[in-house]
């Protein structure tokens, strides 16, 4: 496997030895000495033309904990805002030499054109593009869930777990890689978010859909809950009529919190806007993966980086 | 391809016995002595030593027994398909100050055991580290070499040693492929 630009790339097999191969990763970042020599002498480019925290810094922290060198690019303070091309940007770092490029971008497909164009020779990794696809997101996702529901997990996939994903589906990018990878580790996936929010391919999809939360958390059982940013800086239309709206309907408030069985997890992918999507009662509660989920995003990273730079060239 | 039967299942376990008294004996008993098997069939073999171990020693097991998985550490990893990790357990007491048995079936390049001695390296500072392996073939391309062997088996380098342990496969014996 040379690139990581879509979940749908990865076979239930191939995705499961990443989860697996995670769960090695995890114990290194609980030892004293947090580092492997696997990828020592491999660079490592995070390539982000958009904001990032979490992404971002996990990936380094995941290069660095396998003894790789990672050179850090954000878009703000480089010579993209002199209007320099990503391919101009891309030929500059192959020059100086990247086994790896992981790269953040505003528009949907650049990681497939990155790593289908030759500018590069390294393998890519999608760390988002545009509202398209976050595989690394739905791996931590996947493997956060199987964990907190299996206590053996190694091996096994999310057979018959019922997950919902809420809120703002149409303009994210991690609802699409969730969706198509949770459904291939054998999930069952409900879409749930205002009309607006719901595109009817993606509704195809899915094992069902509600245009309401109360409704789904009644009608679906539920083994976890999604839930999803409202992405206000990729709305260029009015797609509900204020932000006190959409928290009354589809936020998962105290009350909603109390609706789900005992045993549902909370998931937020980050950031979270507490208040709107999400009130600190769900988002702090102990069925709440919300931290599980960032630690594991490191892990999970090792686990991609190891798979997609080590191996010969017969792959 | 030919192959033929080089130990048997009884060869195979009075071999396991005679390695686990050999530990106990050069280890004047098992005190701070950690057994790592590296996995999957060094593993298996780790834990029938403990096992035996522990019919002549009153030992608690889990404070003995452990794996070590070194995939992260071969030399290999550009070459060959990538291949995912094991698991790795190091009993409750670490290994600082303690003797490592390290465990592997089949003792060839050694540099596999390299691999362990830098994978151990990671997880403390043990006082000796020994090597115990059922099948020393030849052919070193390391300076490295096993305290404990069940079997010297000089070989060609284009045979092929299979190891059979009934816990991962069907039957129990050693057989050698040209």
């Amino acid at each position: 496997m040379k690139h990581l630009v879509s979940v749908a790339d990865l076979s239930r097999e191939a995705a499961i030895a990443i989860l697996d191969t995670s769960l090695e990763m995890s114990e290194v970042n609980d030892r004293d000495i947090k580092k492997l020599p696997t990828l020592r002498g491999k660079t490592v480019v995070n390539l982000f033309f958009e904001d990032s925290t979490r992404t971002r810094i996990s990936f380094e922290v995941a290069a660095k904990r396998l003894s790789a060198d990672v050179i850090n690019f954000a878009a703000k303070g480089s010579s993209v805002s002199k209007g320099e091309s990503l391919k101009d940007t891309a030929q500059t770092l192959e020059a100086i030499g990247a086994d790896a490029v992981v790269i953040r971008y505003h528009a949907s497909g650049a990681a497939h054109m990155l790593a289908n164009s030759g500018w590069v020779k390294g393998s890519v990794i999608n760390a988002g593009d545009g509202t398209h696809e976050h595989p690394t997101q739905a791996l931590l996702d996947a493997f956060t869930l199987r964990s907190a529901i299996h206590a053996d997990a190694r091996g096994k996939g999310l057979d018959g777990v019922a997950v919902a994903i809420v809120g703002d589906i149409a303009h994210s990018r991690v609802a699409r890689s969730n969706l198509v990878l949770l459904k291939q580790l054998g999930a069952k996936v409900y879409l749930v978010g205002p009309p607006t929010l719901l595109p009817n391919a993606l509704i195809k999809q899915a094992d069902g859909f509600s245009y309401s939360l109360d409704e789904a958390i009644a009608t679906f059982k539920l083994d976890a809950v999604m839930m999803l940013r409202v992405q206000l800086e990729r709305m260029t239309a009015g797609f509900f009529p204020s932000e006190r709206e959409y928290a009354r309907i589809w936020g998962l408030n105290a009350d909603r919190l109390a609706l789900l069985a005992p045993s549902t997890f909370v998931m937020h992918p980050g950031p979270m806007n507490r208040g709107l999507e999400i009130d600190a009662a769900a988002a702090d509660s102990k069925n709440s993966l919300v931290l599980k989920q960032v630690a594991n995003g490191v892990s999970v990273r090792m686990a991609v980086l190891y798979h997609l730079l080590s191996g010969g060239e017969n792959e | 391809m030919q192959s033929r039967t080089v130990l048997t299942s009884s060869d195979i376990d009075r071999a396991v016995t005679r390695i686990s008294h050999e530990i106990l004996e050069s280890n004047q008993g098992s005190q701070d002595l950690v057994v790592l098997g590296i996995p999957t069939r060094g593993a298996i073999l780790a834990k029938r030593i403990v096992d035996t171990i522990s019919k002549f020693e009153s030992i608690d097991t889990d404070a003995v027994l452990g794996t070590l998985d070194i995939t992260m550490h071969r030399d290999d990893l550009a070459s060959k398909p990538t291949r995912n990790p094991a698991k790795t357990v190091i009993p409750a007491g670490g290994l600082d100050g303690r003797v490592v048995v390290l465990v592997d079936d089949v003792l060839f390049s050694g540099r596999i055991i390299r691999a362990a001695l830098d994978a151990l390296g990671d997880y403390g500072r043990p006082s000796a580290v020994r090597l115990a392996v059922l099948i020393d073939r030849g052919h070193r391309e390391l300076p490295i070499r096993a305290d404990f062997v069940g079997k010297n088996l000089p070989t060609s380098r284009d045979e092929r040693i299979r190891v059979l342990l009934t816990e991962s496969d069907t039957e129990n014996e050693v057989v050698i492929e040209a």
